[in-house]
């Protein structure tokens, strides 16, 4: 019984602990930015960029984790992201199709080229460091080459919406932003829903359920933080598109890792490949889906940043992949597959994103946020390690 | 005699666990001293403490050897005193030379340059102290494991080892290299050796071991001498009860035609037009349990995943039915739907997630049956669990635990729970009680037993005859990819199967 206790409390201390890093983070920023004598770091506009500013990052990390829970990892992602970024921008300002028709066509693009890369990773077995590696070099030419070396835009409106557009206030109140209130409050209600049913089972089966006040003092520092945040982004201009694109993808892909058939067997793969082939689970369509799917949400992510920059540029997506790739492990997923989730991918890519953004606000050099979000990468690992040994 | 280790009164407490509780090991200078006792006896944590991978301190009790108290900072210090570990996973580098994997970390240099004329002469004399007649230039991962096995030893005696153990030294090999290797065990003792020896297979302890140490939950239970031991003297001490019959009492009866294989072959996966399975018929009928019998390597394991799904080779030509009717089986998914179950002789590997609970590896190779449109109910997957937890006695504080945290015959019984979940016809088991202990088996023997019971067919493989003879109705004898007889539950025995095999090794040669 002592066994099992423990490893119930770990789990909750790997959860918590991420959102307690997360929240002292902000705290930190909070304070440091009131002491430079800046005005406040939590404010709506810097809220709404948080979510503007790495909602790519968000997206691809999305896409990282499926691939590096079945023991395969994807450095092509940036380069990918900035050719896909450059379809649609050609797709858009040269052809000038309507982005009913821009937006399909490019995932598509994504797509294929996922597929491309996932053919040779799953079928070949051709390690997929070596394969996406030759991805990450040829279509950050190829971006090269569709762009002609130059910029393309700048976008229509609707294109731009993408990214820095925010949701329409079907109430009519404007401010503060009727319908942005109308869905923190339905989002509050349902994460507490969440969490009680979460409980509920975990006793059913009876597993140890974490302490009730640490469940209720989580839950409220939650709901309290999702209070804030859309109090202050429905005093501004309310929710930004991006952010309801994050929220749903966030959901589906939770939802898909943890409630399906096919999302357990991924997990299967990257925890026993042999044991999951002999159980009869078709280990590599199940590798090429998840490389098609990454090309996908590539393919989103450039669309997004391109919007946002409002131009396709070839330096576009730099470094994307090692964003992504950290905030999956600092989001507690392991280097050799089958464990990680989306929840704590999520958190991680935000604890990368208001480091960012506090950095530069505090005016920190490029040289020191490079090394301190290194470190930050380091530290969380380590201290998986030392909790798994411990 | 004199006495060359004595261990007095070791304790040992884990968080939660008294691992080791008050027990006193002593052994003689040039005795071959045998433990035994079942998984997580102690066993292991005993040797961990001689060996000093617990050093002094983390333990209570005093350890004496050659005279003087042994206090052991790390494994360094109690291999410099010549006590050396030969670990149930070799510990070998597959891809290194034999001379290169002798002296790893013992190098023969001088200011840390090799000298490989020197390496390879010592390397050919070890080998040849340990009869092991392969070039020193050899690559170690292209040998047998019992080969392997000698190499370890040869680089124990390159460390001028006084005091050598052996834990489950035959485990993973077949019944030749077995007795190679006990007879080098006997030859050591000769040149002066002290040995220990873990072991469950007791027939080999009776063979070789001068006295026997058996530990029971933490404690020694008794040490007897070479007179007093007896099979049945050694499992009632490691049960701590009779254990009158080692295997269930069954009537055959058996049913309707079930499953049958014919002219079942395929080819090696790799070196083109070698022939592993050579055209095999066989059948299994309800409510019978059927054995495989013969040697390591003569394509038992590869028959039965070639069945299964062509996991094994290429080339596949034969057919299979089930109740009469031909069947697809050319795909895992395929071979399950026909109801046809492969239970792995590798559960680590092939058989378990080992870092998922309980509940998910049970639940792997039918996630369709705790599904509904894809979409998995997770209380239904609980709930199967912990039907299959009280129906096979797993011993675990929950089906939320690790796999990786069971023991040997738990996790074996995680993976029959798989297994039964895909409501299988005919379950094919694979060694189904390697590794796991005597009473462990005898329960896997009775799950095995209440199954043929329920009318499934059982098609056992294994590599203890005692344990074919005691639980099949009739056996295939195998040899070199071919069944080359069969034998009723009446006429079995050791001898006949042996020499059919050796009659078959004749007429190829």
């Amino acid at each position: 019984m002592a066994d099992q206790k423990q490893s119930a409390l770990a789990g909750h201390l790997r959860e918590n602990g991420m959102l307690l890093a997360l929240v002292a983070i902000v705290v930190l920023f909070s304070i440091l930015v009131a002491a430079q004598g800046k005005p406040m770091f939590l404010q709506a506009p810097n809220i709404t960029n948080i979510f503007l500013q790495n909602g790519h990052v968000i997206i691809l990390a999305l896409g990282m984790l499926l691939i590096i829970v079945a023991g395969h990892i994807d450095l092509s992602v940036g380069s990918v992201a900035a050719f896909t970024g450059a379809v649609a921008a050609y797709l858009t300002v040269d052809l000038e199709l309507p982005i009913s028709v821009v937006i399909p066509l490019t995932l598509i693009v994504g797509g294929l080229i996922g597929a491309a890369q996932g053919y040779w990773v799953a079928y070949w077995r051709i390690p997929s460091f070596i394969v996406t590696l030759a991805g990450m070099l040829v279509f950050r030419g190829a971006t090269l080459w569709l762009l002609g070396g130059q910029n393309i835009g700048p976008f229509p409106k609707a294109f731009q919406a993408m990214s820095s557009g925010f949701i329409p206030d079907l109430t009519g109140l404007d401010k503060p932003h009727g319908l942005t209130l109308i869905v923190t409050a339905i989002a509050i209600a349902v994460v507490i829903w969440i969490g009680l049913r979460a409980r509920a089972r975990d006793a059913e089966f009876g597993i140890t359920p974490e302490p009730t006040g640490l469940f209720w003092g989580r839950t409220v520092i939650i709901a309290a933080a999702m209070a804030f945040v859309g109090w202050q982004l429905a005093s501004f201009r309310g929710l930004p598109n991006v952010l309801i694109v994050l929220a749903v993808l966030t959901i589906l892909y939770a939802f898909f890792t943890e409630n399906t058939v096919q999302g357990r067997r991924i997990y299967a793969v990257g925890g026993n490949e042999k044991a999951a082939k002999l159980s009869g689970i078709r280990t590599e369509r199940l590798i090429f889906f998840c490389f098609v799917n990454m090309g996908m949400l590539a393919a989103l992510a450039g669309m997004m940043v391109t919007a946002r920059l409002n131009s396709a540029t070839p330096k576009a997506g730099t470094g994307f992949e090692l964003d992504a790739i950290a905030a999956v492990f600092i989001g507690g997923a392991a280097m050799a597959g089958g464990s990680g989730t989306i929840v704590g991918v999520v958190i991680g890519a935000l604890i990368m994103g208001v480091m960012n953004m506090g950095m530069s606000i505090l005016g920190v050099g490029i040289d020191y946020q490079q090394m301190i979000k290194g470190l930050v990468l380091l530290a969380a690992v380590i201290f998986d390690v030392y909790n798994k040994n411990k | 005699m004199t006495t060359l280790l004595d261990m007095r009164e070791i304790s040992m407490v884990f968080p939660g666990v008294k691992a080791l509780d008050r027990v006193s090991l002593s052994v003689e200078a040039g005795e071959i001293h045998a433990i035994c006792g079942e998984n997580g006896a102690g066993k292991s944590t005993l040797m961990k403490v001689l060996s000093g991978v617990y050093p002094h301190g983390s333990f209570e009790g005093e350890i004496t050897y050659d005279g003087a108290p042994l206090r052991n900072r790390r494994i360094h210090d109690s291999e410099e005193k010549g006590i050396i570990i030969i670990h149930q996973e070799l510990a070998l580098i597959p891809l290194l030379s034999i001379a290169e994997n002798l002296f790893m970390g013992n190098e023969v240099a001088t200011n840390g340059v090799i000298s490989w004329p020197l390496a390879m002469q010592k390397t050919g004399e070890l080998l040849r102290r340990v009869g092991l007649n392969e070039p020193p230039s050899a690559v170690v991962g292209k040998l047998g494991v019992g080969k392997q096995q000698l190499i370890e030893i040869a680089k124990a005696l390159s460390k001028n080892v006084r005091l050598l153990i052996l834990d489950e030294p035959t485990a993973a090999l077949q019944e030749a290299d077995a007795d190679r290797l006990l007879d080098l065990m006997l030859e050591l003792k000769a040149q002066g050796v002290t040995q220990i020896i873990i072991s469950h297979k007791l027939n080999e302890i009776s063979r070789v071991a001068d006295r026997i140490t058996v530990i029971r939950d933490g404690a020694a239970v008794s040490t007897l001498t070479k007179e007093e031991i007896s099979e049945d003297r050694i499992i009632r001490d490691m049960v701590g009860r009779d254990m009158a019959h080692r295997y269930p009492e069954r009537t055959p009866n058996p049913g309707e035609m079930l499953f049958e294989v014919e002219g079942w072959s395929c080819m090696h996966p790799e070196q083109a037009g070698r022939q592993m399975i050579k055209g095999v018929s066989l059948n299994v009928r309800k409510g019978e349990i059927v054995g495989i019998a013969g040697l390591m390597g003569t394509g038992r394991t590869e028959l039965a995943m070639s069945i299964f799904g062509r996991s094994y080779g290429k080339g596949h030509a034969g057919s299979v039915r089930m109740n009469g009717q031909p069947v697809d089986v050319s795909t895992v998914s395929k071979a399950i739907a026909s109801g046809i179950s492969y239970v792995t002789e590798d559960r680590k590997a092939l058989g378990l997630i080992l870092d998922e609970p309980i509940l998910r590896n049970i639940s792997l190779a039918n996630l369709a049956g705790i599904a509904s449109r894809s979409i998995l109910n997770k209380r239904r997957e609980a709930q199967v669990a912990e039907s299959y937890r009280k129906q096979l006695a797993i011993r675990t504080p929950g089906v939320q635990q690790k796999v990786v945290n069971l023991s040997g015959g738990n996790q074996q019984k995680v993976v029959l729970s798989k297994w039964l979940f895909t409501e299988p016809q005919l379950l094919i088991l694979d060694e189904p009680t390697r590794g796991i202990d005597v009473g462990a088996k005898f329960e896997i023997y009775t799950i095995m037993k209440e199954l043929a019971e329920a009318g499934r067919g059982i098609l056992m493989i294994s590599s203890e005859m005692p344990e074919l003879l005691g639980m099949c109705d009739r056996i295939y004898v195998m040899n070199e990819g071919r069944i080359v007889g069969e034998l009723a539950r009446g006429e079995a025995s050791q001898e006949k199967i042996m020499a059919l095999i050796v009659k078959d090794v004749g007429r190829a040669a």
